[in-house]
């Protein structure tokens, strides 16, 4: 798998539970694995995960990864609004099929890393990432992480 | 910075700028950034960086369609509102890319049909140069807001729903989180007491409305839509304070996707969320998100809209009367019809609203040449404020328009086939592009269509039949809007064949219903012999000036059945 | 795949240009009338398989076979009307499309 953050690719620390194998330390694990959580720990979310599922380990889980089935199913995007809504400080992750022209709305709904899959990484290099952090400035947005809230900066202009 | 929010300068010569939005150097830079972007799109796919199946969903939400014959391109007409550069920039696009036509949708806005997929990024830069764009005229996210057409004009307006149209339009505008959705999504506003905009059929409808305290805000519509399983909308706000409205549209957005169906796109819009989680379920949850967000840090400032209402204020109107407008009509019947029929009352005392026919006896709807759309804009520049407003119906209004100069204006469009004296009556069809053009017909709208037209094409007929809408889809989707008609066509196939079934009681405006299905499919070549026995039946059964819809209300569906097995006889004296 | 009952043509978009194409002998041609008659399953399904490769190689999109039959001058025509008007152009615009190519014109 690749990782991407800031438009790079970087080197991963944490890596995902086998199955049926134990779990170690810095390893992202399945929500219904939650419960062999050892030291530092990730979770891998089901898009269509709720809240409440989450709410036990939210002040102890260091990364919670969200993943897309499918680049064209968007419930990521409000699920990762809802985990930051919820208090969540740790690295957030969108994991699986999303694509470079969808980075900008990634990080908007407060993702903070990108994990694709080797393949993905090939034929969308990171070249395409970093060009994908550069393209897009402007949006019409209050409340999402993007670099010009055009209604901020109107605001502010008054 | 510079942050300048001034309207430009009026251009020398001309008395007035258009009344409606303009761009500032984000709204700029912002369309310029899409431009650009899908320029690296379009280099990606053929490259093979990026796959059909992941281009696709990129080039619809640009509005590039794959069709029949060749690509499509959809580009928004923001609420229907269009200065004459713009659409003199139009027609450029017809001549330089397409082939010198374009043709104008039941959600009001203009299609190409015949593009390259290596001349889009150019077009959509023609585009940008015009403040316009093709964005989100497709794709699964929510598509271009529709509004009254007669929207700033009208007599019986209670607020010009363009401000909040452009509003949400922004607000709606590559939003990070609700790109992806389950399904299109399409909202409509009104802001008049007689709905223009089928409010109460889309995903969601909204109209202005005063409280008694004198408040404007919202009354809420959701969960309406027409396509496989037509729907009419819920209420699920009474009274929305103005204030509200982003955060109440985005509580909405956030339950619809992350709960609508995904397992089955013909389960996946709203509507169906709405139905199957029940009326109020659906409205606890809304409340419920509408609750826990941060609402002051996403609603606009009030401000904003301040700031973009100012672009709408009204033209200064003229103290001026009719002028010689009754001695023209008294010496020109033909003129006199259309005064009947195109022409619709103004706020403004002697002003009028003027509609330009796209309709031609026999020719397809919507369709424009580019020497239409330059004749269009030569009439706005002259009569109309330089603005134009694209109706739903497929036809082209000019909103402002004084009394003394509709004869003028009449003699200027007829030079171009485009005073047909038949809004809103049996001629004034709608129709989708259908299996000539559409890669998702099942039949051909257009050709029913023409036959029909000619079939009415007499005009004290069609005064004397009045008022009644025919609608065509060539599909099951219902881009022609055919479950709202007081007739209804939806063209199938059956066996190899084209099949053409008919509705009827479809109603658009606030006492919204859906047509019912009147029996079996029909062949191409009977249709226009049925519409012609359910018009006289209408003719036999109807009393007074009661309305098509009024008396298949009152007298139900059985005395229209026969229309379906023999001719009926026409029953009036023309 | 649905089952084998008429000879069969391949048709495509062309990536770039939108245009409807059939394979031929060779390669992709805008004329139907000399496209490649596919007689039976196997041969559809190498036909298939060619105009798969073609859209791997990003060249062409939208890639189906269509169910002909031979016309009495001997060219392979669509059966299904949809087919028919994408041969063609747009029925109630004859000066559109491929019908309005002097080419394409005159034995069809």
């Amino acid at each position: 798998m690749a990782l991407i953050s800031e438009g790079k690719f970087i080197p991963d620390i944490w890596h995902h539970a086998a199955p049926e194998a134990a779990i170690a330390d810095h390893t992202i694990l399945p929500l219904e694995r939650i419960a062999e959580a050892t030291g530092a720990f990730g979770v891998l979310l089901p898009n269509d995960a709720e809240i409440a599922a989450i709410k036990p380990f939210l002040g102890t889980v260091s990364v919670i990864a969200i993943n897309f089935p499918a680049f064209t199913d968007g419930r990521g995007f409000s699920l990762a609004r809802l985990v930051r809504r919820a208090g969540f400080t740790g690295e957030l992750r969108a994991f699986g099929n999303v694509l470079p022209d969808q980075y900008a709305a990634i990080l908007a709904c407060g993702f903070d890393t990108v994990e694709i899959s080797p393949e993905r990484a090939a034929r969308q290099p990171e070249a395409n990432w970093t060009a994908a952090l550069g393209g897009r400035d402007h949006a019409y947005q209050r409340g999402y992480h993007t670099k010009v809230s055009i209604l901020n900066r109107r605001r502010a202009a008054k | 910075m510079n942050i300048a929010v001034t309207p430009p300068v009026d251009k020398p010569g001309s008395n007035q700028r258009p009344a409606m939005y303009y761009y500032d150097h984000f709204d700029r830079d912002f369309v310029q950034e899409r431009v650009a972007e899908f320029r690296n799109q379009v280099e990606r796919r053929l490259s093979g960086a990026l796959s059909e199946d992941e281009f696709r969903p990129h080039r619809l939400m640009n509005g590039l369609y794959l069709q029949l014959h060749a690509y499509m391109l959809r580009v928004a007409v923001p609420y229907g509102t269009v200065s004459s550069d713009q659409m003199r920039q139009l027609a450029l696009i017809a001549d330089k890319w397409d082939k010198g036509y374009g043709h104008f949708t039941t959600r009001q806005n203009i299609q190409f049909n015949w593009p390259q997929l290596k001349d889009v990024p150019d077009i959509l830069q023609a585009l940008a140069d015009v403040e316009m764009h093709a964005i989100q005229t497709s794709g699964n996210c929510i598509r271009n807001v529709t509004a009254d057409h007669f929207a700033g004009a009208a007599a019986d307006e209670l607020e010009d729903p363009r401000p909040t149209a452009e509003l949400i339009r922004q607000w709606s505008t590559n939003h990070p989180e609700y790109t992806y959705l389950p399904r299109k999504f399409k909202l409509a506003l009104t802001g008049s007491t007689a709905d223009r905009a089928a409010v109460m059929l889309h995903d969601i409808g909204l109209r202005i409305v005063k409280n008694p305290e004198g408040d404007i805000g919202y009354t809420v519509i959701v969960g309406g839509g027409l396509g496989r399983t037509p729907m009419v909308g819920k209420l699920v706000k009474d009274f929305l304070p103005r204030a509200d409205l982003l955060a109440y549209l985005a509580a909405i957005l956030s339950v619809y996707n992350r709960y609508g169906r995904r397992d089955n796109k013909y389960k996946a819009r709203i509507k169906i969320l709405v139905h199957e989680t029940g009326l109020e379920a659906f409205k606890a949850e809304v409340e419920a998100e509408y609750a826990a967000m941060d609402r002051s840090g996403t609603n606009a400032d009030p401000a904003e809209l301040a700031r973009i209402a100012a672009y709408f204020a009204s033209p200064v109107f003229e103290t001026v009367d009719a002028g010689d407008l009754e001695v023209h009509k008294a010496a020109h019947p033909d003129f006199a019809r259309f005064v009947d029929t195109n022409v619709a009352p103004h706020k403004a005392n002697g002003y009028a609203i003027v509609t330009a026919s796209i309709k031609p006896y026999g020719g397809v709807p919507g369709d424009v040449t580019s020497a239409q759309m330059r004749l269009l804009a030569a009439v706005a520049d002259q009569y109309s404020c330089r603005e134009m407003r694209i109706s739903h119906e497929q036809n082209v209004i000019f909103p402002h328009v004084k009394q003394s100069d509709l004869f003028a204006l009449w003699q200027m469009l007829k030079t171009d086939d485009l005073a047909t004296a038949n809004a809103g009556l049996i001629t004034d069809i709608i129709a989708c592009p259908g299996m000539d053009y559409c890669a998702l017909a099942t039949a051909r709208s257009i050709p029913i269509a023409q036959e029909i037209s000619k079939l009415f094409a007499n005009e004290e007929r069609q005064k004397l039949i009045g008022k009644l809408g025919i609608k065509i889809s060539g599909c099951i989707n219902a881009c022609g809007h055919h479950h709202i008609a007081a007739i209804g066509i939806l063209g199938l196939e059956k066996s190899g064949k084209e099949s053409y079934q008919i509705t009827l009681g479809g109603d658009p405006t606030f006492s919204a219903s859906i047509g019912e299905r009147l029996g079996p499919g029909l062949d191409a070549e009977e249709v226009p012999h049925v519409i012609d026995s359910l018009v006289n039946i209408y003719l036999q059964q109807r009393q007074g000036d009661e309305l098509f819809i009024d008396t298949y209300r009152r007298v139900g569906q059985a005395p229209f059945k026969p229309a379906l097995e023999r001719e009926v006889e026409d029953g009036s004296d023309i | 795949m649905a089952k084998f009952k008429h000879p069969q043509i391949l048709t495509c978009s062309d990536l770039i240009t939108g245009d409807v194409m059939f394979m031929q002998e060779g390669d992709w041609n805008r004329d139907h009338r000399r496209a490649k008659v596919a007689h039976t399953e196997e041969e559809a399904a190498a036909l298939l398989a060619r105009g798969l490769a073609d859209f791997a190689k990003n060249r062409v999109i939208d890639v189906y076979l269509v169910d002909i039959a031979i016309s009495a001058d001997g060219h392979p025509e669509p059966i299904h009307y949809r087919e028919k008007i994408r041969t063609l152009g747009p029925t109630m615009r004859l000066d559109l499309g491929k019908q309005a190519e002097a080419t394409f014109a005159g034995d069809i």
